[in-house]
């Protein structure tokens, strides 16, 4: 038990000592460009947790980031880089503005409507790079990045040709869906309920589905050996099909959260860069859902925060960007070097040994 | 030993963030001038500006925060600046958080600078009905307009009569050209670009037909839109290449009516290879700098008069929400405190054609020219004017498609 905590304290610790440097080395960086430090991280924290409006705001961040966390998550597990997350974010948005558009139902039909259609759309647009990559032969990588052009292509056309505004024709987007569609709103805190408890189910789905299923043992052998998994008895193909539909799901749904609950119109940028930040989140987290989901909250919280640098400090909007770069980039170089250390102390107990 | 020069590289800049921290109560205070507005609850005037594109463009939205910059100078007040608020840009940023944050940093009014904003600016107005705020280019206080929103007692409208601009435009367009062909770099289509692309048309037909002499036939105009107001990669099309499409076509003149300096940069690169071309770049006075030598001139907006005299009457607690479409100061286009809409004369035009175009401006300016008369019709033929029928501002304002005599698409339905 407690060689087990140890072990854990082990392996934590270089994330908890990279995520304080990496705030360093942002606040240096921002710094450098006359913006005092402990200003910046008050303005940054409270920015986005200073009211409960402000923790609506990143709560409504952090739940379409962490619904593309734990559909990457399913496919890193399978061992697939399902780059394509950004284009299966978007087919769900296409799918459930779809509905919001021409269902003419009870508000609670449709919107139920357009989670299904959002979780079908982004299903279908995994399944597809599913079928490229198992029965294709097509890399995931390029297959999701080809797949996901081709979805961006997909709203632009909307947008600009049969869901256009009437006599208008801009990239800005569709006409507003009709107001009672809207995913409901808690007007104290900013906040949609049902997206941020999808966010959470997923996680929590997504955990449990991994750690204590028998689909999920199986896809993690999938993942860590394909022809050893084969070997035991595990329809490898089927389950990385099944991984691919499961996170193209949750990539809808996040899709389906983004038009009803935050844009409440299908803009071409639907996708909001969330399928990217979240594959850099996962990759932070080691692939596990349980501590992407905080990390998420940390960037939804720099990403909300950093709009108060531009408003209180008068900084360059593309400040708040270079920030979360370099925290990404100095969390990923904090975690590299901790495991170079590692290795170095592994050869040299083996040479003690 | 490496482990210990690390951890010291590490702590530097940790030391340095504190020795930061220690002395990071020098922001400066900008200067004020004598005459500081001190509003109600005794703090000095505070503008909200909420820019969609960069503040930096050298076009609209750079335009926008110099207006603003004017007016909050005279009257010693503040600014809260926030650019590049889009869907693309800023895509976990809406209007209404923006204008809450901007009321609750002690904003007295809030100027949304889009046509894009519409949305996100109606609902801010409906959320804080005790703020005063400017849709710019919007028609929602226009009581006869289409949009209007009466229950909306705070939002009001500013507009340059650009119109006049951009028939400037086309005129000295017409005038210059040697191949007779013109094209128009378009935004997004909707009822104020299908307007100014209308106007530009106006005025190159008139200059090229009445100055010139020359054959209606003989002149080439088209627009190709790029989708949005500005170049988004993978979104829109991307300007640069869109111009380069233009000269390969044979144009040797582009009027822009984007809101960067796609154009007018292209175009002066393109002149340095030895081509014979000409940009009208727009929005903001000094774009033609960005390439002097092929600049026939740039129709502006000089926002700073009536962002003015808003600021002043928020000051006063005489705020209306009124609709405000705002001509040239016609005794001087160019003069910065008078005219809402100027227009300045490059390098790249000749002599003689700076003087036929000040004769047009004249023209327009004591009503002799005047282009929205008809017989006008519309690409399809229908008419927007009959024999001598002159334009209603309802009709100019929203402008359903483009003329006949343009190339292009016009999203009409």
């Amino acid at each position: 038990m407690i060689t087990r905590a140890a072990e854990t304290l082990g392996t934590l610790a270089p994330r908890l000592i990279a995520v304080p440097v990496a705030l360093a080395v942002g606040l240096l960086l921002l710094w450098v460009a006359d913006a005092p430090p402990l200003q910046t991280l008050r303005l940054l924290i409270e920015g986005s947790l200073g009211s409960q409006q402000r923790i609506g705001d990143t709560l409504m961040v952090w739940a379409p980031l962490a619904l593309a966390c734990a559909a990457l998550v399913v496919t890193f597990t399978a061992g697939l880089w399902n780059i394509g997350v950004e284009g299966q974010i978007v087919a769900g948005a296409i799918a459930a503005t779809w509905v919001a558009r021409e269902l003419s139902a009870p508000p609670a039909v449709v919107m139920a409507s357009m989670l299904v259609a959002g979780t079908a759309g982004g299903a279908a647009w995994a399944g597809l790079l599913g079928v490229l990559n198992v029965r294709g032969g097509v890399h995931e990588i390029f297959g999701g990045l080809g797949l996901t052009f081709v979805a961006t292509g997909a709203v632009i056309y909307l947008v600009l040709g049969p869901w256009k505004r009437a006599g208008v024709a801009s990239t800005s987007g569709t006409d507003l869906f009709p107001r009672e569609v809207w995913f409901p709103t808690m007007a104290a805190l900013r906040v949609s309920p049902l997206a941020v408890g999808l966010g959470v189910i997923a996680v929590v789905g997504v955990f449990l589905l991994l750690r204590r299923t028998r689909f999920g043992l199986r896809l993690r052998a999938t993942g860590q050996g394909r022809a050893a998994a084969a070997r035991l008895g595990v329809p490898t193909e089927r389950y990385l099909m099944y991984a691919f539909l499961l996170s193209g799901a949750l990539a809808g749904i996040a899709g389906a959260v983004l038009v009803g609950a935050q844009h409440h119109k299908l803009v071409p940028s639907v996708s909001g860069g969330y399928g990217f930040l979240g594959i850099l989140v996962v990759l932070l987290a080691s692939y596990r859902i349980h501590w992407a989901a905080p990390i998420a909250l940390f960037f939804a919280i720099i990403a909300n925060g950093s709009v108060q640098l531009q408003l209180r400090l008068d900084l360059h909007s593309s400040l708040g960007g270079v920030f979360q770069g370099v925290l990404v980039l100095a969390v990923l170089l904090a975690g590299g070097w901790q495991m170079r250390r590692a290795r170095e102390r592994d050869r040299k107990a083996a040479a003690r040994a | 030993m490496r482990l210990k020069r690390v951890i010291l590289l590490m702590l530097a800049p940790a030391l340095l963030l504190l020795g930061a921290a220690c002395s990071s109560d020098d922001e400066a205070a900008p200067a004020t001038p004598a005459v500081a507005a001190t509003m109600a609850d005794g703090e000095p005037l505070k503008i909200g500006m909420i820019l969609v594109g960069p503040r930096d463009d050298r076009g609209w939205s750079q335009a926008h925060l110099e207006g603003a910059q004017y007016a909050a100078n005279a009257l010693g007040g503040e600014l809260i600046v926030i650019d590049k608020v889009n869907p693309a840009d800023s895509p976990n940023v809406t209007i209404p958080q923006v204008v809450e944050d901007m009321i609750e940093q002690g904003a007295d009014l809030i100027f949304a600078t889009s046509d894009d904003m519409r949305d996100g600016i109606l609902e801010a107005a409906a959320l804080f009905p005790d703020v005063p705020m400017i849709w710019a280019s919007g028609d929602n206080a226009w009581a006869d307009g289409k949009g209007h929103r009466p229950d909306l007692a705070n939002l009001g409208n500013i507009m340059g009569e650009m119109e006049y601009g951009k028939m400037i435009a086309g005129c000295a367009a017409a005038l210059q050209s040697e191949s007779g062909q013109i094209s128009y770099l378009g935004p997004l289509v909707n009822d104020e670009t299908r307007r100014l692309v209308n106007s530009t048309y106006l005025g190159a037909r008139h200059c090229w037909t009445e100055v010139r002499g020359n054959d209606v036939t003989d002149l080439a105009f088209n627009v190709t839109w790029i989708g949005f107001w500005f170049n988004i990669p993978g979104v829109t099309l991307d300007p640069t290449q869109v111009v380069n499409e233009f000269h390969a076509n044979g144009t040797d003149v582009i009027v822009s009516g984007i809101d960067t300096t796609e154009a007018i940069v292209r175009t002066g690169q393109v002149a340095a290879e030895g081509r014979t071309v000409w940009a009208v770049p727009y929005d903001y006075e000094a774009a033609c700098d960005q390439a002097p030598e092929v600049c026939l001139g740039v129709p502006y907006f000089h926002w700073g008069p009536s962002y003015l005299e808003t600021a002043r009457a928020v000051v006063d607690g005489t705020f209306a929400p009124t609709f405000r479409w705002i001509g040239p100061d016609w005794s001087d286009i160019n003069n910065p405190d008078t005219t809402a809409i100027g227009f300045l004369k490059g390098d790249g035009l000749t002599e003689e054609n700076a003087e036929l175009l000040d004769t047009f401006i004249a023209g327009l300016a004591d009503g002799s020219i005047s282009l929205w008369q008809g017989p006008l019709n519309f690409q399809d033929g229908s008419p927007l004017l009959a024999a001598g029928e002159t334009a209603t501002p309802l009709q100019i304002w929203y402008m359903p498609a483009l003329l006949q005599g343009i190339e292009g698409a016009a999203a009409a339905n």
